[in-house]
């Protein structure tokens, strides 16, 4: 069998979706590096992206690509923030940027 | 279709849009020394925003634009209305704050405005994707006011976890979102609660919904999606913990109530064995917590919990028995109430720190002795929100266990038991707060003189004030904005 044999249906994408999602979920969770857990955050709504450009095929509708420009536009808002938040901790605080550093505040 | 556009209808966000821009560049060509007009600018746009808002309740009827994505309606109304006066109160709660402070000010009050301009979207939204970027408009901002004291690192610290809450909530919403469009093949609220009866996957559907909810149960704080509460909300400026405790949480309660109620109504299936267990975790947790605390900020993070955990009940209880429309109404009347007393609260706790600069709670021994006003109107607000009649807190109580009532399943039973026992529970923190100010000494540290509290911050302690008193006297105020909100 080659590879051009092979014929993509869309649980194919949809899957390979939810295993980046999760990917990124986890990742969010267990790595302690705060840019890591950032770009855990754009594989997750990457996922997302790719979720709604499969359902946008099958379901023949393009409101799904639509979408997926106002997932984009904000995920763009949130990094600027995101790194803004980071630059202002650094500038303070020479070193790693271990999340576990951050614990001035305990509940 | 006609796309047109309805002027009328979105005059409010008009207003707020266009006071952001002019506080942005105003700020630009003011002296440093004027720096405040700003806050003033800030205040006349809120208060224009809503002679629309009032002119479209006199109207009446039901506005809808973009293919029915955006609906204005007395209950996207009621919720605006409520929106601009709590982002009032919080403005009069920042401007001495903000003023005293060496940071600039422009940018405070344009992130503040931004984030209202996200509420009063939300509240007409009835499409998932307005839902979700009325959300980001909401939470973006709020995250850079979180961090506004950016060289504290306690404010940092705030900051961060809050972001990476945030934007982890808002992914996974997301998520849930993508597999509802599949499922429904639709954005809008209105087509998917025609679709979401017939589909044949089920369970995926339960998946879908299950995802959007935990992306609003972090917004709303419900446990077990609550711990970046208490810290964010000690370490944030405090008038952005009150904004963030009561405006940023509404807004989550909200979007969770148009989709709930429009969106996946006629299938409770899907999302009320989760939100019953948010509810009761969030009470029990919530309220437990909060009595072992000693910093005032902290106890009233593990409230809002709390309270959030109360206002999440009538959810798990709509569909069951006749609490449809009473649960819809007491989810608004409990807002509504719940944002004048946490406000009120808030505003006491920060006019407090001008003096002490400390939010312990044995910081308040003896207040009663030197600024008893002060302590009087503290005790009303912390009351009213453990419930006490005749202040607003017992109203939002009452229609809340009306509608357990209404509903009068087990489940709905066991709910309201256990909000009756977490609410006994509540009375012993907040009155410890009480006992402090009014049968405690003073403590060397705090100097007993009366205490000076700016114009801005007596007229907001004021306002929160006679509303907690008028509602709870006459409750038939709010009961009738609930009742509209409803449906007439």
């Amino acid at each position: 069998m080659t590879l051009a044999s092979v014929h993509l249906t869309d649980s194919y994408f949809l899957t390979f979706a939810a295993m980046l999602f999760s990917i990124g979920a986890v990742g969010l969770l267990i790595r302690r590096n705060v840019l890591v857990m950032f770009m855990c955050v754009e594989l997750m709504l990457n996922a997302v992206n790719l979720t709604f450009v499969t359902f946008a095929k099958t379901l023949d509708d393009i409101r799904g690509q639509a979408i997926v420009f106002f997932v984009l536009v904000v995920a763009a808002a949130e990094v600027a923030v995101g790194l803004a938040i980071i630059v202002a901790i650094f500038r303070r605080r020479r070193g790693g940027a271990t999340a576990d550093d951050i614990d001035l505040l305990r509940g | 279709m006609n796309p047109g556009w309805d002027f009328h209808a979105i005059a409010p966000e008009i207003i707020i849009s266009a006071t952001i821009i002019v506080v942005l560049i105003a700020d630009f060509f003011f002296q440093y020394r004027r720096r405040f007009q700003t806050s003033q600018l800030a205040t006349i746009g809120v208060l224009a925003a809503m002679v629309p808002v009032v002119t479209l309740a006199v109207n009446g009827g039901t506005r809808q634009m973009f293919g029915g994505a955006f609906v204005v309606d007395p209950y996207s109304l009621a919720l605006t209305g409520f929106f601009l006066a709590a982002a009032y109160v919080t403005l009069l709660l920042s401007v001495d704050y903000i003023g005293d402070g060496d940071y600039y000010q422009g940018e405070f009050y344009v992130l503040l405005l931004t984030s209202l301009l996200g509420m009063m979207v939300m509240t007409s939204a009835r499409d998932l994707i307005t839902i979700f970027v009325a959300l980001e408009t909401i939470s973006i901002p709020t995250f850079v006011l979180a961090g506004w004291r950016k060289h504290d690192p306690k404010s940092n610290e705030a900051a961060i976890k809050y972001y990476l809450i945030g934007v982890l909530s808002s992914a996974i919403m997301l998520y849930g979102m993508s597999l509802v469009f599949g499922l429904t093949g639709s954005t809008l609220l209105r087509d998917i609660a025609l679709a979401a009866p017939r589909t044949p996957h089920t369970s995926l559907l339960i998946v879908a919904v299950f995802l959007t909810l935990v992306g609003f149960a972090f917004k709303v704080s419900a446990v077990p999606f609550h711990f970046w509460v208490p810290d964010t909300y000690e370490g944030a400026p405090t008038p952005v913990t009150a904004f963030l405790s009561v405006s940023s949480k509404a807004g989550g309660f909200v979007a969770m109530l148009s989709i709930v109620f429009f969106g996946f109504f006629a299938v409770p299936d899907t999302w009320q064995p989760a939100l019953w267990v948010l509810a009761a975790a969030s009470m029990v947790l919530g309220n437990l917590a909060a009595l072992r605390q000693t910093n005032i900020v902290r106890m009233l993070a593990y409230s809002s919990i709390a309270q959030g955990g109360f206002i999440l009940v009538p959810f798990a209880v709509a569909a069951d028995g006749h609490a449809a429309r009473s649960s819809f109404e007491a989810v608004v009347i409990y807002l509504l109430i719940y944002g004048a007393m946490n406000l009120g609260a808030f505003a006491v706790v920060i006019a407090f720190a001008r003096r002490t600069r400390s939010a312990e709670i044995s910081t308040y021994g003896g207040l009663g002795s030197y600024a008893p006003s002060f302590a009087v109107l503290m005790t009303v607000f912390l009351l009213s929100l453990a419930g006490l009649p005749p202040l607003a807190g017992w109203f939002a109580k009452f229609v809340m266990f009306r509608s357990v009532l209404d509903a009068g399943t087990p489940g709905a039973t066991v709910l309201g038991v256990i909000a009756a026992v977490m609410s006994v529970v509540a009375f012993f923190y907040y009155l410890r707060v009480v006992r402090e100010m009014w049968f405690h000494p003073v403590p060397d540290s705090v100097n007993p003189e009366p205490v000076q509290i700016p114009l801005a911050l007596n007229a907001a302690i004021g306002i929160c004030a006679a509303i907690v008193l008028i509602v709870g006297i006459y409750p038939q105020v709010f009961a009738r904005i609930g009742e509209l909100a409803a449906g007439g």
